[in-house]
């Protein structure tokens, strides 16, 4: 394939109204994404160092707020992680395929 | 039979099993693609569980359940930050990774800049991170020997380091990237089927009642109620301040060490595409979150079942929990020979996990050796694949040879920090530069150097003068005394640092080349021009 050392083949898909599509879906959703799963994890760590009277609270039997917060943090991943394979499915994927089958062409 | 000898014989079938397979899978080692990225043909199901058997180190599986078993819920802190640091992979470097890059972290960071600066440093760090790991892999596994195959002589113990150090040597020369990847995957398996075995026999014993076995593991463990809550290891009361500062470093390394970990990053260029890539990262997230739920049964349960005084008898460290509650329930539930074989499965199992993790180890700082610094610093990229392979195997003796000696004449330090000294390196150092990267389009050649050199220098320095080198009776040193900062884990300083230091060399030089960011972008994101898989 000659379009990998061509620069300006790159520059123009990068202008590309479909790029910038793509390239704003992926970025609004992942950064956010990030930053609030980040903010989320803190939380717990930060509690954990000095809200232990909160974390020690039971809810039901021995099993307390520290517990069910940090299954919580396993359950937030999980869900996180499934939501972010559909998104791409579905709203990344074609596009990014579409682009690449587009560029493949033309090189042709 | 003992279980001793039992292990041993387990142990044996393991790496005889493995050397086959990785005999079989260096038939077709031919190009340097098979070499460093198995071809680039593995399935995202099997490259998650390789992943899973690269990052699941002795220190997840023994130290993890150690430290609950001792010190109650301060286990689970650990697991939590190295579970939802995969996020990160996920979110933000894996599939931009797999479409930019081709062998090794510094093939995303130098593509567009000046090739060889900003290679000598990713080599450099990825190096550093890779042996300090390492080291305390192989140190573990000398410990580890006396506690589980009754090896007590320090003799017995060097053997033992020789041997895994040769091990692991062969499976990376002989086999690379594929051979590698498939001792992960056996590892994997073996790994998860011991794991939920044991921890399914622990809730059943409970009747599946997980508040019952907490309510015993306080009890045994002679804390009450405080053991099932965080602060009886870090950050505890008596520390004060500057002990909860260290907890919240720790987390911040371990949820942002795991993206910038060369020996996890090459894993995701052993599958054809982007989206192999994704679904490994969704696979690995399975296996490793399960992994962590059970050690959290193991955990709980071996102070339940065993006794927090029975462990930290065994092993100050409590590295041996996981096997003492396996030789326990086994009796408790089949009696005493069910005990032994239980016991002598799960410290096999231990020992296959060692020789993964080093392994991996080795693979990717001898990788990057040979393709960042010999083939692209030194001769400025005219070698061929041959050479280059020759340079890497070469390279991994060496680094063989370093390990063996280093963990020989380490076995009496505490090298627990080396760990997180790598975790804080990595994210202090290597995060920043992969994410200024992959999207800060003003990033150039002078912010790439400064974020590596400047996140692994202020890492090193820190812990130099941390309590861990010096000053604590657990410190290597103990007896010197120049801990001037009280802060175990570096990260909280040095990740901040890694990131400004970036920021600061980029703006600070006027270069920067648009094109080739048009070029990164597009490429990362849509797959154009990424580097396809081998077929034979």
């Amino acid at each position: 394939m000659t379009v990998q050392h061509d620069s300006s083949v790159y520059e123009r898909i990068q202008a590309s109204e479909q790029f910038q599509e793509l390239r704003r879906r992926y970025r609004s959703w992942a950064f956010p994404m990030t930053i609030a799963f980040l903010a989320w994890y803190l939380l717990y760590v930060v509690l954990s160092g000095f809200a232990r009277g909160f974390m020690g609270t039971k809810l039901f039997g021995n099993i307390n707020v520290a517990l069910v917060f940090g299954v919580l943090q396993f359950v937030s991943t999980f869900l996180i992680a499934w939501l972010y394979s559909r998104k791409a499915a579905a709203n990344l994927d074609p596009l990014a395929d579409e682009l690449r089958n587009e560029a493949e062409e033309t090189v042709k | 039979m003992s279980h001793e000898t039992l292990s041993t014989i387990l142990f044996l079938v393991f790496v005889a099993g493995t050397l086959a397979i990785t005999f079989w899978a260096s038939r077709n080692n031919k190009s340097a693609t098979d070499y460093y990225a198995g071809g680039r043909s593995f399935s995202g199901a099997q490259n998650g569980l390789a992943i899973g058997g690269d990052y699941m180190s002795a220190a997840s599986f023994l130290g993890i359940a150690g430290i609950i078993a001792l010190s109650g819920y301060d286990g689970f802190l650990y697991s939590i930050g190295f579970l939802v640091a995969w996020l990160v992979a996920l979110l933000l470097v894996a599939e931009l990774m797999r479409n930019s890059g081709k062998f090794t972290m510094a093939d995303v960071l130098a593509f567009r800049m000046s090739p060889r600066p900003v290679r000598t440093a990713a080599g450099v760090s990825t190096i550093t991170v890779s042996i300090f790991y390492l080291l305390a892999q192989m140190v573990g596994a000398g410990a580890l020997v006396g506690l589980l195959l009754g090896i007590k002589s320090d003799a017995g113990k060097m053997w033992t380091i020789v041997a895994v150090g040769l091990l692991m040597v062969i499976y990376v020369v002989i086999g690379g990237m594929k051979g590698t990847t498939w001792v992960q995957i056996v590892k994997a398996v073996m790994l998860m089927t011991g794991a939920a075995l044991v921890t399914l026999l622990v809730l059943g014993k409970y009747g599946f009642n997980l508040s019952g076995l907490l309510g015993d593991a306080a009890q045994q463990s002679g804390k009450g109620d405080s053991f099932l809550i965080p602060g009886l290891k870090y950050g505890t009361e008596a520390q004060g301040i500057w002990g909860k500062i260290d907890l919240i470093s720790l987390g911040l390394a371990l949820v942002l060490g795991t993206a910038g970990l060369p020996h996890i990053l090459i894993r995701f260029y052993t599958v054809p595409t982007a989206r192999d890539a994704r679904k490994s990262v969704l696979w690995g997230i399975g296996i490793i979150g399960v992994f962590y739920l059970l050690t959290l049964v193991l955990g709980f349960g071996a102070a339940a079942l065993v006794g927090t005084k029975t462990i930290s008898d065994s092993n100050k460290a409590g590295n041996t929990a996981a096997p003492l509650l396996a030789e326990k329930i086994g009796a408790d539930i089949f009696g005493d020979v069910g005990g032994t074989v239980l016991l002598a499965v799960i410290a096999a199992v231990a020992f296959a996990t060692i020789l993964a993790v080093v392994a991996g180890l080795t693979l990717a700082s001898s990788s990057s050796f040979a393709h960042d610094l010999y083939a692209h610093v030194f001769k400025r990229g005219q070698v061929t694949d041959k050479e280059e392979i020759l340079v890497a195997r070469i390279a991994a003796f060496v680094i063989g040879a370093v390990a063996i000696i280093l963990g020989i004449r380490a076995q009496a330090l505490n090298v627990a920090f080396l760990v997180a000294l790598a975790f804080a390196i990595a994210a202090s150092g290597n995060l920043p530069a992969i994410l200024y990267s992959l999207f800060w389009k003003r990033f150039n050649t002078a912010g790439a150097v400064s974020a590596i050199y400047g996140g692994l220098v202020s890492a090193l320095v820190l812990v130099i003068f941390s309590p861990a080198v010096s000053g604590a009776p657990t410190a290597m040193f103990p007896d010197a005394d120049f801990d001037l900062i009280p802060l175990s884990n570096p990260g909280i300083f040095s990740i901040p640092i890694g990131f400004l230091c970036g920021y600061l060399g980029t703006i600070l030089s006027k270069e920067y080349n648009a094109a080739k960011y048009a070029e990164i972008e597009v490429r990362s994101l849509t797959g154009i021009g990424s580097e396809k898989a081998t077929s034979h």
